[in-house]
């Protein structure tokens, strides 16, 4: 993997990105843009199925109205997001935030995988029954812990104070970040 | 209130004690700018949803006035987040904003943003629910705040 960003790093468009001096703080400020439309919207979704908000309109006639939103945002959320990733891909790569962001985006999208396929069966029940089983609710609640979670690590990534070039960090620091440590290097110079 | 005694008030604030303790600590602005981000968001989707409305995008079979009053009780509370976590990282870099024009068009914007808000668009939905002015309203607060938060962002590259 280390190898495989050392090389993207290396390609045309990802040095012309890095050292853009506006294209990046423009695809930046995008990111930022799409995750309070993705972010924003699923914000809602998830607080209808826990009856907090648009209680009057239907499940299935909210999640009609506004997850294609969510899913717009989503889409562009990601490209932009992979943009930024292509500029720095090694940085990126050893970042233990990105790192935590990458795990704790795969544990949301299987919380809404096993959202969606428990809603397509049942959402018609739902919307007559006006009770919502309570397993649902608790996915809504985890899915916008989960979600607030991986914008505040994709946040920290930018600032990164276990970065590999700010050494000595602790070895299980080293070692979750795959940081590779001239270790001989820092003994020579605590030798001085 | 003449320029240089902006930029002593701005010394002032940069000088604060919270302004300080943040400038001191590794972890301290980063984590308040995440949560500030989180703010940004549950306001940002009050925005989308109110103003997508006006502009009869989506939920058609809502009234426009229902959908605000859904969304603005999420549109105070992120902004209560924005402010609350807004203020102590101004502090910590207030002389920076001031030579920042990112961080006036951002404030100038906000200022126009919530009199819009609370002034006009709020009350106007409320009261006309389906005028032909409406969606102008949601396009009208959906770009004032779409530059909030992009010369927001643009602070942090200045």
């Amino acid at each position: 993997m280390l190898d495989f960003a050392e090389w993207l790093a290396t390609t045309q468009w990802s040095i012309a990105l890095h050292e853009s001096l506006y294209l990046y703080p423009w695809i930046e400020s995008s990111h930022v843009l799409f995750i309070c439309l993705f972010f924003g919207t699923l914000i809602f979704v998830d607080l209808r199925l826990t009856g907090k908000v648009f209680t009057n309109l239907s499940i299935s006639r909210m999640n009609k109205g506004i997850l294609p939103l969510t899913i717009v945002g989503f889409c562009l959320m990601s490209l932009t997001g992979l943009l930024l990733f292509y500029a720095i891909p090694v940085r990126n790569y050893q970042n233990i935030f990105f790192r935590i962001k990458i795990f704790l985006i795969l544990l949301a999208g299987l919380n809404a995988l096993f959202f969606h396929k428990r809603m397509s069966k049942e959402a018609k029940k739902w919307d007559t029954d006006s009770l919502i089983p309570n397993r649902m609710k608790v996915s809504a609640v985890a899915s916008l812990f989960t979600w607030s979670l991986v914008i505040i690590s994709g946040r920290l990534i930018a600032y990164n104070w276990f970065d590999c070039d700010r050494q000595p960090q602790s070895e299980w620091i080293n070692f979750l970040t795959s940081c590779v440590v001239e270790y001989q290097l820092y003994e020579e110079i605590d030798g001085i | 209130m003449e320029s240089n005694q902006i930029i002593e008030l701005f010394y002032f604030f940069e000088d604060s004690f919270i302004g300080q303790y943040i400038r001191g600590s590794t972890w301290l602005f980063p984590i308040i700018e995440s949560f500030h981000l989180l703010g940004l968001a549950v306001l940002g989707g009050s925005v989308v949803l109110g103003d997508f409305r006006l502009m009869g995008f989506i939920l058609k079979t809502a009234s426009t006035g229902y959908v605000v009053k859904q969304t603005r009780t999420w549109f105070k509370l992120g902004f209560c987040l924005l402010v609350l976590t807004g203020v102590p990282l101004f502090l910590s870099e207030a002389v920076k904003c001031y030579y920042s024009r990112a961080f006036w068009i951002k404030m100038i914007c906000l200022v126009i943003g919530i009199a819009f808000t609370f002034l006009v668009r709020n009350p106007l939905v409320l009261k006309n629910q389906e005028g032909k002015l409406i969606p102008l309203l949601g396009f009208s607060s959906f770009s004032l705040w779409t530059v909030v938060a992009a010369s927001g962002r643009w602070i942090g590259f200045s």
